[in-house]
């Protein structure tokens, strides 16, 4: 047996130039980062107090920078194809098609696995625990693994960059062209194997949020007193347990095809390729609304914050969500009505399709209601709120005439298609986790992000987006085909340009998010969050200092109402200070999530290259550290009354200092909550 | 959730093991639909033989029922060494364990045996895509029968070694769960993927 398997000197990229430039931007960056972490000497702390760390604001904050970088390299795939579409006619452009394939099957992969999730995972963590008055989530433990899974996935993602050729497959790696009959090689196993492993942490991260908000809420936070966010995490936790084995059984059985000759999907010998699009599907759809229901719960906590008023229609937007919920398992046939279901099906389909966005429709109004008669504050979280109710009223326009079946086949596998998600996606996710980034900055920093450059993002964002892909709807209609390497029909050129014209423009609020990012560390002494409630906030993640201490909470909060934070501000209790504290038990930091992350890497690049004797050797570590981590329980300390009297003494000492409100000055400020009358 | 009868464990520790005993369900629940479309899946595939072997050609029942009888033997006595976990009489918790272990090594070793027959006349997963669904499926489930067997030596190691405390029994507890989630897993193939097989 060949010790490497597969994997020779020919797997490098020194075939071509921008594969080649790729892969050495890929490595210099991550030479970057243990350069940068040498040079300020901070490898102590970056291990004894991150990546060891079970805390669950740390993780949340190490999962939305993985989303950032996940976020950079997916734009540059995408900005590479809006150029080489922008300049195909009629030539091959500068990229070969092999290649290009390669971009666009890692694109869409990044953004929804490694921009997307972790993003959500992130901010998930940051706030669900401080906003129902608990002190950690149910499993620190787990959410490390979780993390450190996550990151083994994208890990992969960036590794192909460098060994080997990524999959030529799209992001939905469709047998019988992903088989291994039409595509060998190691690419699409790069994909599967990536997929497997971080689909299998976001199935913890499921379990682990669901149990916490259903068993760790404060005394008094009830279901129907949740803040909406935490409700939209409640909703998809349940949908990414029930989802997520579609896409394990998916994966799982294609890499048995590819890998060891099973017929599951294969052309010959009783395979049944279709089985393999509704598996996906099946997982694709719920996966859909499990993404975009915590940008709806961001947008729930900053429209109300910022029209400075209770949320419109609370239970309505529950109910909404768990509609949502529940139809999101309805629908999937309507990704390949053209399979040739009978007319039968297909109509089921497109129905229920129309149905689910009636639900979506009352979340609109609610939250339009919410800013009607309020008085609105327009800080960069409240941009991004509105320009995705705007956006995102034309995509989903866009996704009921989609449902039609009879116009699916007209606009299947058109651009028309890529608009109309890009359109649900960009102002509907994006947005709402970058509306969250910001909002919820200066609890996981301690101070605010730079305003200014904020609404510049905002505006090339917004801008760009509907410059990029509004043509594409007019290319779909032209019949452009999604994935074009080339093309000799001159019609398509204009629109092309245009759309590149609006991903330079997209290219623009990255840079100015980069810059936001850079000036808000340089200035931060000039917006620090001495209060914890920088945006006169509703919601109890503003009652406890920026950033929260380990525990977040030294005396459990008593919720009374809806809007609990804003309920004891109203009630004068805010602020109090407790007569004597307790001791605090707290989980143990630990390396065993990152040893299981990184054997699951090792795992997973073994498994792809064929050395399974690296892969048993990875098992065996996993396993190893399991049985360890699990005949262990001595895993908590006790935080003593005097240290967090401590840590409290010195939150009071700063509150002094605080101004009284933070948003007192804004223009449109409406009033505080003790001037409120009680409801 | 029952533990030890007399043993007095802090309310913050019941609340820990209540959330550990509730994060499991949801685990299974999860597990019971990866189950769930494999199950799908067979259904689907049972009948592309591809002009191979049938399932007539290559079950036997003498085997599939000494299986079924072993596995649920193994739950029941299970059942026994949880009887025993809650009196807190750590020889039979052990000796019990050691019965479930073996009664599963024994499940185990006839399933490894029906496999390796099966590829031997020709009939492995490669050659149709029932055979491939029949043997994810079986083999998914003997997988997680495996894991369990390790569990069990795990938890009888930390039995021995910890004694009955207050985590080892709650422990011992999501591995009942998982056994006997097992067992019913199997007595769903039995009846799927054997039963109409052979009649």
């Amino acid at each position: 047996m060949d010790i490497f398997g597969r994997l020779t000197i020919d797997s490098l990229p020194f075939y071509s130039a921008v594969a080649a430039s790729g892969a050495a931007v890929t490595v210099l960056g991550g030479l970057a980062v243990v350069g940068a972490i040498t040079y300020f000497g901070a490898w102590r702390m970056v291990m004894t107090q991150w990546v060891s760390s079970v805390d669950h604001k740390k993780i949340g904050i190490m999962y939305i920078m993985l989303a950032l970088v996940m976020l950079v390299r997916g734009f540059v795939d995408a900005a590479m194809m809006r150029s080489q579409q922008a300049i195909a006619y009629n030539n091959e452009g500068y990229l070969p098609p092999d290649h290009f394939d390669q971009i666009f099957s890692s694109h869409g992969t990044i953004m929804i696995f490694f921009m997307a999730m972790p993003f959500l995972s992130g901010l998930a963590n940051l706030i669900v625990p401080q906003q129902i008055g608990s002190r950690d989530v149910a499993f620190p433990f787990m959410n490390s693994i979780s993390l450190w899974l996550t990151t083994a996935g994208a890990g992969l993602m960036l590794i192909s960059l460098v060994v080997g050729k990524f999959s030529t497959a799209g992001w939905t790696a469709y047998p019988p062209y992903s088989g291994v009959q039409y595509t060998p090689g190691v690419g699409v196993d790069y994909w599967l194997w990536m997929v497997f492993i971080s689909g299998f942490a976001t199935t913890m991260t499921g379990i682990n949020f669901l149990v916490t908000i259903f068993k760790c809420r404060a005394p008094g936070m009830t279901m129907f007193r949740l803040p909406l966010f935490t409700w939209t995490i409640f909703i998809t936790s349940v949908l990414i347990i029930f989802a997520f084995p579609a896409l394990t059984v998916a994966c799982a059985t294609l890499i048995l095809d590819r890998n060891f000759g099973f017929h599951f999907f294969t052309n010959e010998l009783g395979g049944n390729m279709m089985n393999y699009i509704n598996l996906f599907w099946l997982w694709g759809h719920p996966e859909v609304y499990i993404l975009i229901l915590p940008a709806f719960g961001v947008f729930s906590e900053v429209v109300s914050t910022f029209s400075q008023k209770r949320l419109f229609g609370y239970v309505s937007l529950v109910c909404a969500t768990i509609a949502i919920g529940l139809l999101s398992f309805t629908v999937w046939l309507h990704h390949f009505f053209t399979m040739g279901s009978s007319a039968k099906v297909n109509s089921f389909f497109g129905t229920m399709t129309a149905i689910i966005s009636v639900p979506t429709g009352v979340k609109v109004f609610d939250w339009l209601l919410t800013m009607y008669r309020g008085r609105i504050i327009f800080k960069p979280p409240m941009l991004f709120t509105i320009g995705f109710l705007v956006t995102f009223v034309i995509g989903g326009l866009s996704g009921v005439l989609l449902a039609l079946p009879p116009v699916d086949y007209m606009m299947h596998n058109t651009t028309f298609l890529v608009a109309h998600f890009h359109n649900m996606i960009i102002p509907g996710v994006l947005f709402g986790y970058l509306a969250g980034y910001m909002y919820w900055f200066p609890k996981a920093f301690g101070f605010k992000l730079n305003e200014k450059w904020g609404t510049r993002a905002f505006w090339c964002w917004i801008i760009g987006f509907y410059i990029a892909f509004m043509p594409l709807y007019v290319l779909g209609m032209l019949g452009f085909p999604r994935r074009m390497e080339h093309y000799e029909i001159a019609a398509w050129q204009p629109h092309l340009i245009v759309a590149w014209v609006g991903a330079v423009i997209i290219l623009l609020g990255m840079i100015c998010l980069a810059v936001q990012l850079i000036v808000s560390i340089r200035e931060r002494n000039e917006a620090l969050d001495l209060s914890g409630d920088p945006w006169n906030g509703r919601s109890l993640e503003w009652a406890t200092s920026s950033p929260a201490a380990p525990y977040n909470f030294a005396v459990l909060p008593k919720v009374e109402s809806r809007d609990a934070w804003w309920d004891m501000k109203r009630r004068g209790v805010a602020y109090e200070r407790p007569l004597e504290y307790e001791d605090i038990v707290m989980p143990k930091n630990t390396y065993a999530g990152l040893v299981i992350g990184v054997a699951g890497g090792i795992f997973g690049f073994a498994a792809i290259w064929w050395m399974w004797w690296l892969a048993l050797l990875a098992l065996a570590v996993i396993a190893g550290t399991i049985i360890y981590r699990a005949s262990d329980d001595d895993d908590e300390f006790v935080m003593t009354a005097s240290e967090v009297k401590e840590i409290e003494d010195a939150r009071f000492e700063q509150l002094a200092k605080a101004p009284k409100n933070e948003m007192a000055d804004e223009p449109g400020y409406a009033g505080d909550a003790a001037a409120e009358p009680a409801t | 959730m029952t533990t030890v009868a007399d043993m007095t464990i802090s309310h913050r520790d019941a609340e820990r093991y209540e959330e550990k005993d509730f994060g499991f369900w949801l685990y299974l629940m999860s597990d019971a639909v990866i189950f769930a479309l494999l199950f799908a899946t067979y259904l689907i595939m049972v009948g592309n033989a591809a002009g191979g072997p049938t399932p007539k050609d290559v079950f036997e029942l003498d085997r599939v029922v000494a299986e079924t009888a072993l596995l649920l033997l193994s739950s029941t006595t299970f059942g026994i060494a949880a009887v025993a976990l809650s009196a807190g009489e750590r020889g039979k918790v052990l000796l019990w364990l050691a019965v479930t272990f073996l009664l599963g090594a024994g499940f185990i070793y006839l399933e490894i045996g029906e496999f390796a027959g099966m590829i031997a006349e020709g009939a492995g997963p490669q050659r149709s895509g029932f055979l491939s669904a029949f043997f994810t499926l079986v083999g998914t489930h003997g997988l997680h029968v495996s894991v369990g067997l390790c569990w069990i030596l795990v938890m009888m190691g930390q039995v021995y070694f910890k004694g009955i405390t207050a985590p080892v029994a709650s422990r011992l507890m999501r591995l009942g769960l998982f056994w006997h989630f097992l067992d019913i897993i199997w007595v769903v193939i039995f009846s799927v993927v054997y039963l109409p097989g052979l009649l």
